[in-house]
């Protein structure tokens, strides 16, 4: 019964949102407040049917209801709970559906915050944000019902993937979507502000916190996944250049490019038409993330394609927004006047470098990803585009923002001289460069990788301390005044900073990584760099839902007892799947991270050790980068929501 | 299996593909010690070309990282050659003349890749052009445009304040 009235709200949420795409746009057009007006309760009643619908299909996975036929493919009855609610969105049909309920909610937020806005702007940001839901509830409802039932229900289901069996899979898809879908706010703004013919700084500063807060989730759930990936995956690995990592990276790069030339609009009324662009291009790219993750077309090695129907649905609907959009744009971009007038050298000049880096590394990633696809199409090649082209034609546009990125922060708006920003960098650029000189001082014979990545990152830090500090003035209490700067300062450097930590991080990992390989015997110590490991027993065991052998490891430095490790290989016999859980032994400085694997004829174990430096501090950097964000976003609140307490107060004497 | 196959493949989450590839393969894993060669040049020479080499069933890993039996062939067979005497170029060419162009992760630069290379360049070229052009006119554009108010906006201005 639940299931039914999930599927029948999921019906009527696509009704309203028709409504709330057709209602408020006519209204608007002919300056009809009341059909206006309709957009705000048709975003609150649609968020509340969509979600009502998600927690019906939840409801479904949680009582292990085997009639649906999704429950049946992805869940089972001796699964813990955490991830048989997480397992909503574990599979297709259910993640799809948590993507309109964030949309929805995007919408709702719209309407709730939206209280300053002008009318008619509002109005026709609900109305295309409305529109993206129509698209994708169609999408839902006519490829991927998640509300199909058997006819004969079976006993018990076929289990989730094994590998999603993880909290990770509780945090990082919600996380994720809330970025690729808060994206859609710049888009419906920026067709809402091309519809109208009109972007000013007010419009600037509205697109801003949705952008920053997109960015935010899109960060952390890029890296919660890199995390996932650390430390099941069963060699450490972070980042693999897969066209579905890639498809969350390219947003975020935009999003990261439209969040600086926002900057400009606001404060400059310059880059306008540019910053309508990236808008649309951000959301572009996550409807290409959804187009390349859903439609198997980038992965057809495998067993892995899909229905091509729904690849064929999800290119339709990118067709019509991106290139709808772009349409609009092309009539009415021109009608965009740029107003503020600056020198070459200046605030706005490093924004415009930091814009074409960003765009142009995204574009770069976007060729890699879909190169394989355009070499078959057109020249018949069946090749293969992988980690080592990234890694060789990604890199140095990062070096090259890393290095541009602490003298452009401080440059003066309007004109600004290289030589005074650069000479009050100089300590900050004197100790990165000695920082690293030490360290290739320190160590012989490795690649340069390491020396440059700390030089880049000790460069971005102190270069975001500088700025920080630049800003308190001069004179006494300098201290005090740090405390008092606006948040938004703050963020600016935490956010900075935090690219700088994740940069070195990844170079120190990449340069000073240590492996070993070998076959362990129980209760014979070997020594990996500076520490000694002992295979201490080797025991089997039963978990909820799996088998466990399960290894014990001694770690020791200096003969010193630093931890037990838990290495574990698992197999789960309902998805007839073994996963390996490595042990890691966290350490501010070094991860010490260890698998076990078969058992060999002599007795032995294999056994893989990796010693990782700096391993945590790329996701600390990450976190660093969301905090700034964050930091940001609440000075910028508190901004718009004093605008809009002012407002009423202010209509009070009217009346 | 093919249940299960449907129901997860649809799935966002980005990694778990490339892990599934792995685990599909059974519970051997990726280099094993019995592989490893005794000399620590060619074993070294050895791991960097299996970093560049794909494992041809799974979805997107090098044979260094896979577990797959086909990728464990593979790395014996670029050990073979390296003891054989074979330089890095000899023994990825006589893979590539095997399994084709589709091995290599890192795509030669011959034909029409020489674009997917230089795009990256070209692009930031052309992108760098655009954006100079743009600062230059913006640093020309006249001053009036700063100034302040058009005619007519000084127009609203006056009735807002006469209000």
């Amino acid at each position: 019964m639940i299931t039914e009235l999930g599927h029948f709200a999921l019906i009527l949420s696509l009704m309203v949102a028709i409504v709330q795409m057709v209602v408020p746009m006519v209204g608007a057009h002919k300056r009809w407040p009341g059909w206006m007006a309709v957009a705000e309760p048709a975003a609150n009643l649609q968020f509340l049917l969509i979600a009502f619908s998600f927690g019906a299909l939840t409801w479904a996975f949680v009582t292990s209801d085997f009639s649906l036929l999704l429950v049946v493919e992805n869940s089972h009855s001796a699964k813990p709970m955490l991830y048989k609610i997480s397992g909503t969105w574990g599979n297709h049909e259910g993640s799809m559906l948590l993507w309109v309920l964030i949309v929805a909610l995007f919408g709702a937020m719209a309407a709730w915050f939206g209280g300053n806005l002008p009318p008619g702007l509002r109005a026709r940001v609900l109305s295309v944000q409305a529109a993206i839901g129509v698209a994708f509830l169609m999408f839902i409802l006519f490829t991927s019902n998640p509300f199909l039932r058997l006819a004969v229900p079976p006993f018990d289901g076929q289990d989730l993937n094994p590998l999603l069996q993880d909290p990770g899979l509780a945090f990082h898809p919600p996380f994720l979507y809330l970025g690729y879908v808060g994206l859609s706010m710049a888009f419906s703004f920026a067709v809402a502000a091309l519809i109208e013919g009109r972007v000013d700084a007010a419009w600037a500063r509205w697109v801003r916190p949705w952008t920053l807060a997109a960015w935010i989730f899109l960060t952390i759930g890029i890296a919660l996944g890199s995390w996932w990936a650390y430390y099941e995956l069963g060699w450490g690995g972070f980042w693999f250049w897969d066209p579905v990592e890639n498809a969350s990276f390219m947003p975020w790069l935009l999003a990261a490019a439209l969040l600086h030339s926002a900057i400009v609009v606001e404060k400059r009324e310059s880059l306008k038409s540019w910053t309508i662009l990236l808008a649309i291009l951000a959301f572009g790219f996550s409807l290409i993330g959804t187009f390349i993750v859903r439609s198997g077309l980038l992965t057809s090695v495998h067993a892995f394609a899909n229905d091509p129907e729904r690849g064929v649905f999800i290119l339709i609907i990118l067709a019509v927004f991106t290139g709808g959009a772009l349409v609009l744009y092309a009539m009415r971009a021109g009608a965009m006047e740029a107003r503020g007038v600056f020198g070459v050298v200046s605030r706005e000049s490093a924004l415009v470098a930091n814009n074409v880096i960003l765009a142009v590394a995204c574009f770069v990633v976007f060729i890699g990803t879909m190169w394989p696809m355009l070499a078959e199409m057109f020249f018949d090649r069946k090749l293969s585009v992988g980690a080592p082209f990234f890694n060789m034609a990604f890199t140095p546009f990062m070096v090259l923002l890393g290095l541009i990125m602490p003298i452009g922060a401080m440059l003066p708006w309007k004109r600004g001289r290289i030589g005074r920003v650069a000479w009050s960098l100089r300590y900050a650029f004197g100790l990165a460069l000695a920082l690293a000189l030490l360290v290739w001082a320190m160590q012989t014979g490795r690649s340069a990788l390491g020396p440059v990545g700390l030089f880049l990152g000790a460069w971005l830090v102190f270069g975001a301390a500088v700025d920080l500090w630049s800003r308190t003035g001069r004179g006494g209490g300098r201290l005090g005044r740090l405390t008092r700067l606006p948040r938004a300062d703050w963020g600016k450097a935490v956010a900075h900073g935090g690219l700088g930590v994740t940069m070195f991080a990844i170079a120190g990992l990449t340069a000073w990584e240590e492996e070993d390989i070998r076959v362990a015997y129980v209760d014979q110590p070997f020594e990996v760099g500076a520490y000694t490991l002992t295979l201490d027993q080797v025991r089997r065991g039963e978990g909820p839902n799996y088998l466990t052998t399960m290894g014990h490891v001694v770690l020791e430095r200096d003969g010193q007892f630093i931890t037990e490790l838990y290495p574990e290989k698992r197999d789960y016999p309902v998805a007839r799947m073994p996963t390996t859980e490595a042990a890691i032994d966290n350490g501010f400085l070094r991860d010490v991270y260890v698998v076990i694997g078969d058992r060999q004829g002599d007795g032995g174990w294999t056994m893989r050790t990796y010693i990782k430096p700096f391993a945590n501090w790329i996701w600390g950097g990450a976190i660093l980068m969301a905090f700034g964000g964050a930091l940001s976003l609440s000075d910028r609140r508190f901004r718009v929501a004093a605008g809009s307490r002012k407002s009423p107060r202010a209509a009070v004497p009217a009346e | 299996m093919s249940g299960f196959w449907r129901g997860w493949r649809g799935k966002t989450r980005p990694y778990v593909a490339a892990l599934v590839a792995v685990l599909l393969a059974g519970p051997v894993m990726a280099v094993q010690p019995d592989e490893v060669l005794d000399d620590p040049v060619l074993e070294g020479r050895a791991r960097e070309l299996s970093k560049d080499l794909r494992c041809l069933v799974c979805r997107n890993e090098s044979i260094d990282e896979s577990n797959a039996d086909l990728a464990r062939d593979l790395r014996l067979l670029v050990r073979e050659r390296l003891v054989e005497g074979d330089s890095d170029e000899e023994a990825v060419d006589f893979i590539v003349d095997r399994y084709g162009e589709y091995v290599l992760l890192r795509p030669t630069t011959g034909g029409a890749n020489w674009l997917l290379w230089a795009a990256g360049p070209l692009m930031l070229l052309l992108a760098g052009g655009v954006g100079y052009g743009y600062l230059r006119g913006r640093a020309r554009a006249p001053r009036l445009a700063e100034a302040g108010l058009s005619a007519d906006e000084q127009e609203r201005v006056r009735r807002i304040l006469d209000e």
